[in-house]
Order: C-alpha cells, then structure tokens, then sequence
C-alpha cells in the first residue's frame, strides 16, 4: 500500500515534469497560456498576486487624483480629469476580470487589499498637494507605469495580455494630459511655475522607484521573466524612463531635482541618482504618507457600499423568484 | 487564496466546464455573479467579446456594460451572459476538435489561385 | 428679441447650465468612492454628461448675455447669490441611497424639460437639448431602475431609500415652480412652463415607488430660494469654495 503510494507519487511528479517543460516550451515559442490550460501552481500564484496589484494600483490610485475633481480649475479640465480618473476604475476592473479567470474572486482580492495581504503601487501613498501634481501624476507616474505596461501586451497569460492591450490603448491620452498640465503652468504666471517645480521635486524621486529596487537586489526575477510576466529588468526601465523624461522637462524649463544628472555619452543615457530606497521599503511596509488614509478611503467605500451590493442582489434575486411563478 | 482548482480538470480533461469555473466560488456569498459582454460594433462585424463585467442580474449587466466597455462609443449592440452558462471545451479537446478542419484548406480563399485579369473576388 | 426677453434667456440658460455643473459636480465627489466599480464607472458617465451639457448652456448663457464672459467665468467666478440651480441638487451627496434619489428625482424633470425644450423656437437652444436629451433618457432609465431595485431590494436598502425620498421630496417642488422668467420663455416659445411638467412627473413618480414599494411623503411643502438665487442653502456655498478655489486664489491665470 504504502510502496504504491510512493509509486503513485513518483510518477505524478514525473508527470508534472514533464508538464512544466512543455508548459515553458509553449511559452518560449510565444503561445498564450489560457484559462483552462493546465499551468504549474507558482505560475498561477504569481499572476494571481501580480495582476491583483495592479489591480489594486489602479483602484487605489484613483484617489490621489480624485483629489482635485472637485478643484480642478477649468470645466475642461475637470471633464478630462474626471474621465481619467474613471478610465483608472476601468483598468481596475479589467485586470481583476483577468485574475478571477485564475481562480480567484474580486471580493477576495478586495478583501486581501483591505487588510493588508495584498500590495497596491508605492506611489499612490503621496499626496497630491497642487494642481501641479495632476501635471506631475500624469506626466511622471503615468508615463512611468506606461513603460511597465506596454510590454506587458505581450506577456505570455492570455486574459492578462488582453488587459493590457486595451488598458494601453485607452492610457495613450493619459500622459499627455499630465504634460500638457505642466507646459500650461511652466509657461504661466511665476506662482504657477513654482507651483510646476514644486511638483515636479516631490514626485521624481517617486516616480523612478516605481521600477522597483535595482534588479541586483529583486527577488523572483529570473522565473518571472521565464514566464514572461515580467518583461523588462527593473534598472533598464528605470534608465529608459529617465532618458525619455530628461529632455522634456527641460522643454518645459522645469529642473529635476537631482545635482548629479549627467549625460554619459559612452552609455548613450543619463547618469542618474536613484531614489532612497529606505524610504521605498518604509512606504512598502506602509509608513509612507497615505497609506493609512488610502485603506481607509477604500475600506469606507467597500462597507459603505455593503448595503447597495446586497440590496441590488436581494432585489434582482426577488425579480428572479417572482418570474419563475409567473411562468409556471 | 484558493487552492488550485485545475487539478480537477486534469481527472477528467474531456468534460466540458465553464470558462470562468474557477472565478464563481466567491468566498463571500453576496458578489455579485460574473457576465461575459459580447458587443458588435459600428462596422456591421459579428459581436465579440469585449470583456467581463459584475452585476446582480442581466439588465444590470447590459447597464453596467454600456457604462464600462463603450465609454469610447465602440458598440451598438451588447449581449451579455453570465460567465457561469458558457460551456467551453478544454483544452485537450484542441486536437480532435481542430485539427480536422485544417486539413480542410478549400475552405478558406486563399486555397484558389484567381487569375488576376478577373479583378477582385 | 427685446432686452427683457434677453435676459429671460440668460436667466434659463444659466438655470438649465448650474443644475447640471452643480450635479456635475456632486457626482463627480464620489469618484473612487462608490460601492462597486461598475456603479463608481456609471456615475462618471453621468457626470461627464452633465458636464458636457454645462459647458454647452453656459457657453450660450454668455453668448446671450454679450459681455464676454466665458463658461469658466460663469462657472468659477459668480457667488452664491448669482447661481440659478434648484436646491435639490446642490443638496450633499450624504449615502449612495440619498445620492441615487437626488438622481432620479432630478432625471426626470430633466427629461421632461429637455423634452420640451427640444421644440425650442430658439434652435440653439433645440440643438443643445436634442443632444442632451439622449444622454438624459438613458440617466433617468438607470437611475429609475435602481430606485427600484434598492426600494425593493434588502430592509435595510429599503430603509435607506425612504429616508432619502423622505429628506429629499421637499425639494421636488422647486423644479416646477413657475416665475416671471418661465412666462417669458413659454410665451416666446423657448422653453416649456415648468408647472407644465409637473403631471407628468407625478405619473411616473406614483409608478416608480410603487415598484421600489416607498411612499411618498404626504406633506407637498417645497422649499425655494435656489433657482431664483433669492436663498441658496449653506451647501452651495461650500462647493464653492472647492470648485472655484484655483480661480479665485490665482485671478487671471490660463490654467
């Protein structure tokens, strides 16, 4: 009995073995993994937990900008603004439909964001003091987070990878509405420049550490991008971004706040100085300036909400109940 | 966190299951059910699948689908149905339930050679 | 057009273009903040709606008035005694049941209104509404559906919506009151008589509650002051302060 248990076992190790490699060959061959598809267990685990902080990101981050919806300072503005932060709740929901074909539901996710199991972006702790930060989130954060997602269209879980293409399709105007909110107040009265500059030092240093720690440093990594779900190192990204970055505050006449930034004609980028990560891992364990104030936005909306939730639930059961008598 | 479900799946990999099997064992007994949204565009194209959505019931769910995946005016036209009711096939059914018509190339046009005096076909 | 009718114009138009910013405005709070994301998504449809038609009326509303100002002039830098919404919806958001109430009941004087108004005399006014109209058919659909379905739904979603129609029924008479502007505009057959709408209103909202099983408060008093500008109510002034806080702080800079 024993011995056959062993047996039995072996072979569904052997088994899963074989299953793992032919599941990395698919995806080296860049064949999408779909739902149903059989995936090995830390494949699945490791979606699960990275999409649902994106998801989370995106829910989460509807505040910091949702912010300044009642202040914006134009009824364009607040139109756009207001459309942009309901494109966030959008992505939102996209990327929590793409995890729930893993096996798990949005109220989980919901559940596990609200009391601390699951992370959502560092960024998102940061005030937004200004209306320059609406310039600064769109410019810097978005185009940022842009950098992450674009190719993340091709990464290799099918409902992920069909997120993400209409996520980036919808974001393109994104970041060009934070740009376009800075060059107004870059070339405006001396009060809306300082007000631009003044954004611009509090979210740099934050918008590169949403890369992630250096890649020296980044755990999980070299599975990952296996997997293909993560596409990039965190470092190249990061240099990317900076280089992309650099020439346009200068157009704006905007400084970054940084002494050290340098060409380096021999690496064909900027030499930079990176964030203090100790700060990063203290908003991460969630001391940074919003954390409490962001779980709290979002745990008033959930309990709040509890009673609208299950009455539209109670009553469309009711409906339900009283068509089937009336049919039968 | 769930447990792995698809080990299920792999007992008996030719019976059909609901795409989103995995997603409709929510842990809190009020989520609202799963609706796969189908909508057809301005073009005249058949519908296709748009995405997901949560609502208590289907009139919620067409609502709730305008709201959500025309913000930008992409349908006329939204069927929803709940993620539960849609029997898939799985995925080991991929051989005996495909490849039979790849063989079939008449099928498609670009099987026959058009002598290109005729013009467009 | 004389130069009274005029003005009755740009008093209508500034009626018709601040119930919907202030609207606007108040649905916009609850961004990132409602019960599910699909109700957060609608909400901003709404919204966005709303200002979409604010700018289109206020816009006008200056056009008429001939003294150059602009829709964020008319939006950002008149007090609280120049505003011409009705008092229900600068009322607060307070729960999502008070919230959907306010909605539906406003929804549908809307709808009447842009109804009428789509038979302007005054095609400005008639392409404005025929737009709107659409929009508004489709807010006052959800809106009535989800009255219906929290009024019917649990005790408690029951509870919480007849607390809302109780707090929020004294500011439905406001919407039909008639003035000496409403005449002006009936006569010259720009807009319809708001007193006119009223039957209407009163069928479909017998019907409603019926379905969501609320009753309707017996006592008709209507509060007034809002859509005259004579008394707004101390919430207006608070939105204010949010919504005109950059313009005020910064005079004259392009944003």
């Amino acid at each position: 009995m024993y011995a056959q248990l062993i047996k039995a076992d072996t072979s569904q190790r052997e088994e899963d073995a074989a299953r793992t490699q032919a599941f990395q060959r698919r995806i080296d061959a860049g064949e999408k993994i779909e739902p149903k598809d059989w995936m090995p267990e830390g494949y699945r685990r490791t979606l699960i937990r990275q999409i649902g902080q994106h998801a989370h990101s995106e829910i989460v981050g509807q505040l910091p900008e949702g912010n300044w919806i009642s202040r914006a300072p134009t009824l364009e503005r607040k139109t756009i603004l207001l459309a942009k932060v309901q494109d966030e709740a959008g992505h939102g929901l996209y990327l929590y439909c793409a995890a729930e074909t893993l096996g798990v539901s949005r109220d989980e996710m919901t559940e596990m964001l609200l009391d601390e199991r699951m992370k959502y972006s560092s960024i998102f702790n940061y005030p937004t003091l200004t209306w320059a930060d609406m310039g600064a989130v769109g410019w810097l954060v978005d185009g940022a987070a842009i950098m992450n997602q674009v190719p993340l269209q091709r990464t290799s879980y099918g409902p992920y990878a069909r997120a993400m293409i209409r996520i980036c399709k919808e974001e393109s105007f994104h970041q060009r509405q934070g740009f376009d909110i800075m060059n107004q107040l870059a070339k405006g009265t001396p009060a809306q420049k300082t007000m631009a500059q003044n954004a611009l030092d509090r979210f740099w240093y934050p918008a590169l550490m949403m890369f992630g720690p250096p890649d020296s440093d980044s755990v999980h990594s070299e599975q990952n991008m296996a997997w293909k779900i993560k596409m990039n190192g965190n470092d190249e990204l990061r240099q990317k971004f900076v280089d992309l970055t650099v020439p346009q505050a200068e157009y704006l006449g905007l400084t970054i706040p940084d002494e050290t930034l340098q060409w380096n004609e021999e690496k064909g980028g900027y030499d930079f100085a990176g964030p203090d990560w100790g700060e990063f891992f203290d908003v991460i364990k969630g001391n940074g300036p919003c954390n409490k104030e962001r779980l709290e936005a979002r745990r008033k909306a959930w309990e709040d909400g509890a009673w609208v939730r299950d009455g539209l639930l109670a009553h469309a059961k009711k409906k339900a109940r009283r068509a089937a008598q009336e049919a039968a | 966190m769930t447990s792995p479900k698809d080990d299920s799946s792999s007992t008996n990999p030719q019976a059909p299951q609901p795409v989103n099997q995995l997603a409709n064992q929510p842990t809190s007994q009020n989520e609202w059910p799963l609706w796969e949204v189908f909508i057809r565009g301005q073009h005249g194209m058949s519908h296709r699948h748009f995405g997901s959505l949560h609502a208590a019931n289907a009139e919620m769910a067409i609502k709730n689908a305008r709201d959500v995946y025309t913000r930008r005016n992409e349908g006329v036209s939204i069927w929803v149905v709940q993620a539960n009711d849609i029997t898939a096939s799985s995925p080991s059914d991929k051989g005996p339930l495909y490849e039979p018509a790849e063989d079939k190339v008449y099928r498609h046009p670009s099987f026959y050679k058009i002598p290109d005096d005729i013009g467009a076909m | 057009m004389t130069a009274s009718t005029e003005n009755a114009l740009f008093q209508c138009l500034l009626r018709l273009g601040d119930n919907t910013l202030i609207l606007g405005h108040r649905l916009g709070e609850w961004c990132g903040h409602a019960p599910a994301l699909e109700e957060d998504i609608a909400l901003a449809n709404t919204a966005l709606d709303l200002m979409g038609q604010t700018r289109h009326w206020l816009t006008l509303a200056g056009t008429i008035e001939g003294q150059g100002r602009s829709e964020d002039d008319l939006a950002m830098l008149r007090d609280v005694w120049d505003f011409r919404n009705v008092l229900l919806v600068e009322q607060p958001n307070r729960d999502y049941g008070h919230t959907l109430m306010r909605q539906y009941l406003f929804d549908h004087y809307h709808l009447l209104m842009l109804h009428g108004l789509c038979d302007s005399s005054d095609s400005r006014l008639a392409d404005i509404a025929a737009k709107s109209v659409k929009e508004v058919t489709y807010h006052a659909e959800r809106s009535a559906e989800l009255v219906i379905a929290l009024g019917d739904g649990t005790e408690e979603s029951h509870r919480r919506m007849q607390d809302a129609l109780d707090r929020l029924f004294p500011f439905v008479g406001e919407m039909f009151e008639t003035d000496a502007i409403d005449e002006t505009m009936a006569q010259s057959g720009i807009a319809p008589l708001p007193s006119s709408l009223r039957p209407a209103f009163d069928t479909q909202l017998d019907q409603v509650l019926a379905e969501a099983t609320l009753s309707k408060p017996t006592d008709d008093f209507a509060h007034q002051g809002g859509r005259t500008g004579s008394r707004h109510s101390e919430h207006l002034g608070h939105l204010l302060s949010s919504m005109q806080w950059l313009q005020r702080a910064y005079p004259g800079a392009q944003w």
